[in-house]
């Protein structure tokens, strides 16, 4: 179970550059999710990490081994595609057996394998019939099979859910999870699906542009942003992302939205030194309001908004209210917005030491 | 008693729907002008295949007597079967008198290496140049399709000169190399088009489970291609089995394809022209191309509208 580090990767079509001198590396048995919009170039470097793209420049190790100029098939990789890419004409043993045909394995070892990888993923009452006779879920299970048959130390996924339906992705997201804690194996999985990386990764990439914007646990990640763009990108809904104006006077700092509320920053860690009169961008996370109309004992600021309207999902709501004529999103229990009328005006507080706050120039955490 | 009360719940069954009153009339559409129009089209097509075909299977069963009467619509008077036999066995192309028999095992003898050679090398060209980096495979295309639209009668004599180097000129295998290479271009565009509509993460995960270009061919991709395997074949063996210039050109005096035979049977004869002998020739060459309709015909039609649905 080795690691996997990218080292000054550079990879470009003609003259256009999608990756440069990307840097990333991951520890022995960890779950990486590149997490990140369609064409961030999270799939361009697990194709590189596959073998399937050549790099431009670069190195990429895995272990100790440089595996820049192999073939895919040397690489001590298996990976798990979007399609499933099930060969059409072979049955589900024919399937798992093809994913050993590089490895000179003897016929029993194939068959122990096999039949470990199909009580794994109980698919074994499965074997013989081919890929168009199986569900999605049971073709996807196939498609993890022919990956584990292969007893390498890393495993690779391409977005392996996003062509389930919503209840069985829920299933396959925690097979995958309880899969990594047995077998203990490195795993790289791309996503766009930030409920994915969030439930499964030990780490999380966030990359956009061909860049890695933020590379940390999923808490970090969440709790902490080191930008504008991870902070709008991760949570749904989205950070509330407001202009402001800092105030520092006498141990205390403020900001000052432009709409006028001031929103307390005490406790706030700042990374470097605010000065008075900095333009910044404060990121408020729906959740972290308090209930409409009941006073925190520890607020940050009070906001006192029109309701514009309400969106309930069941087990929670969220409650949109006009400020500046944008929407500031807020979740609350499900009773509580049913009482919300749209027009209807409320009192909330943001509670303390929960905000965020961004250069508005360099958008950085500051 | 059982098939009573089968027969009864069947009878009672087709009742059903017609006691049930529709829940909305929809009228009835009548025959549209469009549709006459098509019908007459139609008819006259088949009128004008039919009717030589008729006359031709009738006059073949004929005996010579008959035939001097003139009424070539009317029914044989007496079935016979002397001009089949004759033409298969006894019919003069040139100097030879053994009938039509020696061509046709000419022409089996000149399909099976010229389609075993086309196809797997086209086959093979086409899956490199659809699922594997080759270096410089969009001007070989090019080049490929620049090649399928040149005549033949240019590089004629060309391939004349270079079987005849080859020593294969004259003889059923210079007939049958000189089909397979002029199929190659055309073959290898259709495969590699019909090869470059199967999904790339297929191939991809082939690549990464085996890597070998041969097994991957041989496990994934070619159970993959029956479809396009039974167009092709169709397509050749009717081309191969209908040509007459490569055969006339490149087979000699002992190589000539059935074709060729017939031709000279038609052409070349002594005293009186025997039509009866004529048309059971006619009809003995064009029997193989359709027996290998009839009997893959159905899934020509599904191999060519595979492309859309191919699962």
């Amino acid at each position: 179970m080795p690691t996997v580090s990218f080292e000054h990767i550079v990879k470009s079509y003609g003259s256009m550059t999608v990756l440069n001198d990307l840097n990333l590396s991951v520890d022995d048995g960890d779950f990486l999710v590149l997490l990140g919009p369609s064409g961030c170039g999270k799939t361009t470097l697990l194709n590189l990490l596959a073998g399937l793209l050549e790099v431009s420049d670069g190195r990429i190790m895995i272990g100790d081994r440089d595996v820049t100029d192999l073939d895919p098939k040397d690489r001590g990789l298996a990976m798990v595609f979007q399609s499933y890419a099930l060969y059409p004409t072979k049955t589900v043993h024919g399937n798992l057996k093809f994913g050993l045909s590089a490895s000179k394995l003897p016929r029993d070892e194939i068959e122990k394998r096999i039949a470990w990888a199909a009580r794994l993923l109980q698919i074994e009452p499965l074997l013989n019939r081919k890929p168009g006779q199986l569900s999605g879920g049971q073709r996807q299970r196939v498609a993890i099979g022919r990956a584990l048959v292969k007893n390498v130390g890393v495993f690779l996924f391409d977005e392996p859910l996003s062509n389930l339906d919503a209840k069985l992705r829920t299933e396959m997201r925690l097979e995958i999870k309880k899969l990594h804690d047995e077998l203990k194996s490195t795993i790289v999985y791309v996503t766009h699906d930030q409920i994915e990386a969030m439930t499964m990764a030990t780490r999380i990439a966030v990359m956009d542009g061909g860049v890695i914007q933020q590379f940390g646990t999923p808490d970090e990640i969440y709790e902490r942003p080191a930008n504008l763009f991870v902070a709008g990108f991760i949570g749904s809904p989205a950070m509330n992302l407001r202009e402001a104006t800092l105030n520092v006077s006498n141990d205390r700092i403020t900001a000052q939205l432009a709409s006028g509320v001031v929103l307390d920053l005490e406790g706030y860690d700042f990374a470097e030194t605010p000065r008075n009169g900095t333009k910044v961008i404060v990121g408020l996370r729906p959740e972290h309001f308090g209930a409409p109309d009941v006073r925190e004992a520890k607020a940050a600021a009070t906001f006192t908004l029109p309701v514009q309207y309400t969106e309930r999902t069941g087990s929670d709501a969220t409650v949109y209210l006009k400020l500046d004529n944008q929407l500031l999103a807020l979740r609350v229990a499900p009773d509580a917005a049913s009482r919300l009328k749209p027009g209807t005006s409320v009192s909330v507080d943001f509670l303390s030491g929960k905000a965020n706050l961004f250069d508005a120039q360099t958008g950085r955490r500051m | 008693m059982s098939q009573m009360s089968a027969s009864e719940r069947a009878a009672g069954a087709t009742e059903v729907p017609v006691a049930r009153a529709p829940y909305f009339v929809r009228k009835k559409k009548g025959i549209s002008p469009q549709s006459i129009a098509i019908i007459v089209f139609l008819s006259m097509c088949a009128l004008f295949f039919c009717i030589p075909l008729y006359v031709v299977v009738v006059t073949s069963f004929k005996s010579m007597d008959q035939i001097r009467e003139g009424a070539i619509f009317a029914l044989p008077q007496i079935w016979t079967l002397d001009a089949w036999d004759h033409a298969w066995n006894k019919a003069c192309s040139g100097i030879n008198c053994h009938g039509l028999k020696v061509g046709f095992w000419n022409s089996v003898m000149i399909l099976f290496p010229s389609l075993i050679l086309s196809i797997a090398l086209s086959m093979v060209t086409g899956y490199a140049l659809a699922l594997w980096n080759v270096r410089w495979a969009g001007a070989f295309l090019f080049l490929l399709f620049i090649c399928a639209f040149v005549p033949f009668q240019i590089i004629m004599y060309p391939l004349i000169v270079m079987t005849s180097s080859m020593k294969v000129y004259g003889t059923i295998w210079g007939v049958a190399i000189v089909h397979a290479v002029l199929a190659m271009p055309v073959l290898t565009l259709i495969f590699r088009n019909y090869y470059k509509d199967i999904p790339q993460e297929i191939m991809s995960a082939a690549v990464m489970d085996s890597g070998s270009f041969w097994k991957i061919f041989f496990e994934i991709i070619l159970p993959m291609s029956g479809n396009i395997l039974i167009v092709i074949l169709i397509l050749q063996i009717t081309s191969i089995w209908n040509d007459y210039l490569i055969g006339v050109t490149f087979g000699g005096l002992n190589g000539q394809p059935m074709t060729v035979n017939l031709a000279n049977l038609v052409t070349i004869s002594t005293g009186t022209t025997n039509y009866a002998h004529n048309m059971a020739a006619a009809l003995l060459t064009a029997i193989p191309p359709l027996v290998v309709y009839f009997v893959v015909g159905k899934l020509f039609v599904q191999g060519v509208t595979a492309g859309a649905i191919k699962g």
